[in-house]
């Protein structure tokens, strides 16, 4: 059978996301509870998380997180990073020996600077070097696999369901002030552990739940711009475009909402503001290509804050709530209710509104 | 000589118990195949002028009429076939090239009968175009590939000229001249009623039809026939033809019989003078030579126009149409070899020239590898027959189609392929003002409304099946595609996977 990034394969899914705007920092187990009312939003063959805030004492170096298949190719990999990074930790990511998960590969992190030299030699913003280099290795090297790469974050993934991927990772152990979750059910998968949401580039990372009609008009436009879809899922696109219109085009989290799930040109053509009017015209007419259709629910997570869209249509159910200071996003209001049965102002935002929540200034 | 003489390609049945011999046949008959014999009281045809236009069976009122391929033949041969006979017999009396007209008729490959379209089921939702908005504006032309704020971080919305389309279709190239005054009158109102275009062709604007300038393309081609400041200006974008499908490297022919009047003021040339544009604009002999024919337009029209460079499909095109995207073009408009002509050579139309499914495929995907499809949006014609080619085109790469066949048959043409002798019964590739006044603009651009209208329809459904709700996310979304009988080959051009894989 066909691999995860050699064949297309649909899937449902379940989402959850929870952050504290006052920037408190909070363990891994409320994102995993959330995720167990909707065990059945998932199918066992794909769970993931993202943390933010987790990993403050190396805040000022990217956390590759990379499955390797094997010591051998681990070595390689090493090899390759010393090439482009100092390394200053490198270490096996601790998990629990449990029935639900196995086949598990070696999973590794490592906390790296790029080399300054390097950068002046590429003529490349840091950023932009990371980002390529994680690209070289997820092309390049066969049974290597990088899955975060961002500061200060982390992904953990894994083929088994939402829940037990979270015990597996030892969530609990880890605090942030920000965490996403993400339960997969594929239609069509030997399951892969690389194939598992969340989907991380640098500190982007996206959970998402649909099936996007436009995924190849997209693919084939991102991929002009260095990307490379290896793994030919939803998240992997939807995250290349967010990279390229927040990161490399400077585009707000709006403006890049408007973008993706774009207002209907009739709704354009209603609205009253002649510079919002402008705007979104001009947004529509210069990346028609990046128009994201069909249905789709996602979670955006980036460093200090998160944005929840769905697509034009709300093909997908996404609820938001609140209690405090923190914000709750998932597909469903059972996985708010299981975690703050308290929770508030419980909506379900209308199509292509972006939710965006950021931690307020100075709590980072 | 007897040698020469060829059978009748189609005899024409008269019915006579039916026949009330009211001689409408006789009057609508431009080729006078028919005529009434005082002597033996009754219709009688001379079956060896008839082109099988079906006028006469259409108008018939007693349904009398049918014209039938004739089964006089010569011996059955799979090589030397009838048709291939004929013109050898034709040019040994002649000593001429054969001229056809429309487009190639020969049992080539049509790729789109090969491509299949997907439909969602299940794992994500169809969209009932009843029900949910369902969008197919498009806009063409460069875009740009940064944004650009101002000081107070407002995005700056300037964009290049851009041509705004309802659908992404427009109508494509045929020139005053080539067809009649009420032909282009009919396009010209549709595609306005529409919000699309239609396109001059080589032989200028009309003045009556300066009016319908917001959704004309001007043309200009290597004779630069009705070129001027005001015509450049009137148009929404400005085309520079340097070929077309049905003859590539081939330029255009006008017979000084259909430069009557006010075709002639057009065109700017003397009346009852034959119209000869050249093969090669004879100042572009090379891709520097066009960026500065390009530019001279752009300049005279201060950069308000979008500048389309329109060229046949041909061998090499994805590197041909690579130096265009460099050359300061903001659309490329790529003409398939079925494409059709008012009249060409009939070797050059059969034999020369590509399929524009993998031209358009190929062209997309290099312009893709080089990273400057946003450059210019990509147009494309050559038989283009129905909604479900305008989908799949879009799926292969294009911004829009251009249709002209499809538009022609909406105003009467039965494709009978004589447009080259100006005798059209139907009142389209004509200029005899009796012929031309069959086509009443009324009923054409009606008809031109009705059958967009119809295919816009289709587009949407197409698209809401496959759960897609604008144009754009169909376009190059070549997941969306599946062949059917293609080869390996064929399908790593087209790049589409097999149906079942």
């Amino acid at each position: 059978m066909l691999k995860e990034g050699q064949i297309r394969i649909p899937s449902g899914c379940a989402i959850s996301a929870i952050i504290s705007r006052d920037g408190n920092r909070m363990t891994g187990e409320d994102i995993v509870k959330s995720m167990i009312p909707m065990h059945d939003r998932s199918n066992g063959l794909g769970g993931g998380f993202a943390g933010y805030g987790i990993y403050p004492e190396y805040k000022d170096f990217y956390a590759l997180h990379i499955f390797f298949d094997s010591r051998t190719t681990r070595k390689d990999c090493e090899a390759f990073l010393k090439e482009y990074f100092e390394i200053v930790e490198a270490e096996i990511i601790p998990t629990r020996k449990m029935p639900e998960i196995t086949d598990e590969p070696l999973i590794w992190r490592y906390f790296v600077a790029p080399f300054q030299s390097m950068l002046a030699d590429m003529q490349l913003d840091e950023r932009e070097y990371v980002a390529r280099i994680v690209m070289k290795i997820n092309t390049e090297l066969s049974g290597t696999y990088c899955f975060s790469s961002g500061k200060n974050m982390g992904t953990f993934k894994a083929v088994g369901f939402p829940e037990d991927v979270g015990t597996f990772y030892k969530l609990e152990e880890y605090e942030g002030y920000s965490w996403m979750a993400h339960g997969r059910y594929p239609t069509n998968t030997p399951g892969w552990w690389g194939g598992a949401h969340p989907f991380t580039l640098l500190d982007f990372s996206i959970v998402h739940n649909g099936e996007i009609s436009s995924y190849d008009a997209n693919r084939r436009f991102i991929e002009m711009f260095g990307y490379k879809c290896t793994l030919q899922t939803d998240t992997e696109v939807i995250t290349y475009i967010m990279d390229y219109l927040v990161r490399r085009q400077g585009l707000t989290l709006t403006e890049a909402a408007n973008v993706i799930a774009a207002p209907f040109w009739s709704t354009i053509g209603r609205e009253p503001d002649e510079e919002t009017k402008k705007r979104l015209a001009y947004l529509r007419t210069v990346f028609p290509s990046l128009l994201v259709t069909g249905p789709f629910s996602i979670v955006l997570g980036f460093t200090g804050g998160i944005m929840a869209l769905n697509d034009r249509l709300k093909l997908r159910s996404m609820v938001v709530g609140e209690k405090d200071d923190v914000v709750y996003v998932a597909s469903e209001e059972a996985a708010i209710r299981a975690v703050e049965p308290d929770a508030e102002n419980i909506w379900a935002p209308a199509g292509g509104e972006p939710v965006i929540v950021t931690v307020k200034e100075g709590a980072l | 000589m007897a040698v020469d003489f060829i059978y009748p390609e189609f005899e024409v049945i008269r019915n006579e118990d039916r026949c009330i011999a009211c001689r409408a046949c006789e009057r609508q008959c431009a080729n006078e195949v028919h005529f009434f014999s005082t002597e033996r009281e009754k219709m009688m045809s001379d079956e060896s002028k008839c082109v099988n236009c079906q006028r006469c069976v259409s108008l018939c009122p007693t349904r009398a009429l049918k014209i039938v391929k004739s089964d006089c033949t010569l011996r059955e041969n799979a090589n030397w076939q009838n048709e291939t006979i004929r013109e050898v017999y034709k040019q040994a009396a002649s000593g001429g090239v054969l001229l056809s007209s429309m487009g190639n008729p020969k049992p080539m490959p049509v790729y789109w009968d090969k491509i299949l379209i997907n439909a969602s089921q299940v794992t994500n939702p169809p969209i009932d175009p009843l029900r949910e908005p369902m969008e197919t504006k498009v806009f063409l032309g460069k875009k740009p590939d940064k944004i650009r704020r101002d000081e107070k971080g407002n995005i700056i919305c300037d964009l290049p000229p851009q041509v705004e389309l309802s659908m992404p279709i427009m109508f494509s190239a045929m020139s005053y001249g080539s067809i009649s005054y009420n032909a282009h009158c009919s396009l010209a109102r549709a595609a306005t009623e529409l919000g699309i275009v239609y396109n001059t062709g080589e032989g200028g604007l009309h003045e009556d039809f300066y009016k319908y300038g917001k959704n004309t393309i001007v043309q200009v081609a290597s004779g630069r026939f009705g070129v001027h400041e005001v015509y450049l200006e009137a148009g929404a974008a400005i085309e520079i033809k340097m070929g077309q499908g049905a003859k590539p490297g081939i330029g255009g022919h006008l017979p000084g019989t259909k430069i009557v009047d006010d075709v002639s003021r057009t065109r700017m040339i003397p009346e009852g003078s034959d119209a000869i544009s050249p093969a090669p604009h004879h100042d572009i002999y090379s891709i520097e030579d066009l960026r500065q024919l390009v530019y001279s337009l752009k300049e005279a029209t201060e950069y308000k126009k979008p500048i389309i460079v329109k060229v046949a499909a041909v061998h090499n095109i994805a590197a041909i149409a690579s130096g265009i995207a460099r050359s300061g073009a903001d659309i490329i408009a790529i003409d398939g070899f079925r494409g059709g002509t008012g009249a060409a050579p009939t070797r050059i139309r059969d034999n020369v020239g590509i399929p524009i499914e993998l031209a358009l495929a190929s062209v997309d995907r290099r312009l893709r590898d080089e990273g400057i499809r946003n450059n210019v949006s990509l147009v494309v014609g050559g038989s283009v027959r129905s909604a479900s080619d305008v989908v799949k085109a879009i799926a292969l790469g294009a911004d829009a189609c251009y249709i002209a066949t499809a538009a022609l048959l909406a105003l009467g043409c039965h494709l009978c392929r004589t447009c080259q002798t100006g005798k059209c019964n139907w009142g389209i590739a004509t200029q005899r003002p009796d012929l031309v006044k069959r086509l009443n603009p009324d009923m054409g651009s009606e008809r031109l409304v009705n059958l967009m209208t119809a295919w816009r329809h289709e587009i949407m459904e197409i698209m809401g099946a496959m759960g897609i709700n604008s144009i754009e996310a169909l376009r190059g979304n070549r997941l969306m595609l599946r062949g059917v009988g293609l080869n390996e080959k064929e399908l790593e051009i087209l790049g589409i996977a097999h149906a079942g894989e």
